[in-house]
């Protein structure tokens, strides 16, 4: 299982890469013709994103660089201890919606600490691999699109983002 | 309710010059901002190739009839996930593909094709600066995306030392499979209680 799933994350890219040419020769499109029409727009999306990302990056920066976060672990840090929610998780579980790399220096840390075959461990990189930097991905979507009324997106997001972490600490509690 | 990423992020910096002044680390607070710009930008300038490369190839695959191809195919999910989408629209085609990237781990493919998804559905807005339910259900789809290969964490844990550092997947397999029902649901059930974009009246 193990070992298709790795071709195919290794192979994907390159069999895409000729695979869509390929289908439009065959269809008698012009591919590179066409290709360089698509592209010409790679630029424009790319940098049409940067306002977006400056502000909730840096509102998120300033929030990390005063302390508040550790503030907010600490106090969250008595309402999970009744829960089986391990509270040496807490600060990941808060960080990854708002910083891939922030929360990815706390996994690799946690997992140096407590032992990559360790529970705490495990449940960490389980937790990291299973969500993504929501935040980054809202502003990177609906800033490419102009979008400014995101509506229920960032409440449905989070919910989601809850649930996952406590599926990943029961999940990881029942098997390992 | 309806701006909530204005008081979002006006609270984050807020609290954080609040939580400066007691703590003493206004000093941090500035790098913060001036790194996170910094990263902000990186990270935007990085995507220029890949984001030409991806739009590139989505463009030959819309011509060679593979994105509404792949739309009929699956036109029983989407109409359930994205019922105000038309099946053969483009838009089913490129989120599709991005999802499809997100499951194996792809991210330099998922992030320029979920935004050409955005593209095609912004297409379909009658109000291009308000969400519309299809791109909130995909955004969320997104966030919570099923890992089939958690790739960073593997390869963290190998780092690591660890005996069995594929001992990961299962659980990562179970509990994206969770969140991504939990964002369907929690998409679903709160978009009755936004209004839907509608067409901004023309002044006389």
């Amino acid at each position: 299982m193990k070992a298709v799933l790795d071709a195919i994350s290794l192979w994907a890219i390159p069999v895409m890469l000729v695979g869509i040419p390929l289908i439009g020769i065959l269809r008698k499109v012009k591919v590179y013709d066409v290709f360089i029409d698509g592209a010409k727009e790679g630029f424009g999306v790319a940098v049409k994103i940067i306002p977006f990302l400056v502000g909730i990056l840096v509102a998120i920066g300033m929030f990390r660089g005063s302390g508040a976060m550790d503030l907010l672990t600490e106090a969250l840090r008595p309402l999970l201890a009744r829960t089986i929610f391990p509270p040496e998780l807490v600060p990941l579980a808060i960080l990854r919606t708002l910083s891939g790399s922030g929360s990815l220096a706390i996994t690799t840390d946690l997992i140096k600490t407590y032992g990559a075959d360790s529970l705490i461990g495990r449940t960490a990189a389980t937790m990291y691999g299973s969500s993504e930097t929501t935040f980054y991905v809202i502003a990177v979507y609906f800033g490419a699109i102009g979008v400014k009324k995101t509506r229920h997106a960032i409440p449905a997001a989070l919910f989601a983002d809850l649930v996952a972490a406590i599926a990943t600490v029961a999940v990881c509690a029942w098997m390992f | 309710m309806r701006a909530m990423l204005n008081y979002i992020w006006f609270a984050l910096m807020a609290i954080a010059l609040v939580v400066a002044i007691f703590n003493g680390t206004a000093d941090a607070v500035t790098k913060g901002a001036f790194d996170s710009a910094k990263t902000a930008v990186e990270i935007s300038l990085g995507l220029i190739g890949i984001m030409t490369l991806w739009l590139g190839m989505m463009r030959v695959a819309e011509a060679a009839g593979l994105v509404s191809l792949l739309g009929r195919a699956l036109r029983p999910f989407s109409r359930l996930l994205f019922p105000e989408v038309p099946p053969e629209h483009p838009a089913i085609g490129a989120m599709v593909m991005s999802l499809a990237a997100n499951m194996l781990g792809l991210n330099n493919a998922a992030t320029p094709l979920g935004i050409k998804a955005m593209e095609e559905m912004q297409e379909l807005n009658p109000d291009k600066e308000t969400a519309t339910n299809p791109m909130v259900t995909f955004m969320t789809l997104n966030t919570s995306g099923v890992q089939l290969i958690p790739a960073t964490m593997i390869g963290v844990l190998v780092a690591a030392g660890s005996t069995n550092p594929t001992a990961i997947i299962a659980p990562t397999l179970i509990a994206t499979a969770v969140g991504t029902i939990a964002a369907v649901v929690a998409a679903k059930i709160l978009q009755r209680f936004y209004p839907e974009p509608e067409a901004p009246e023309i002044e006389p």
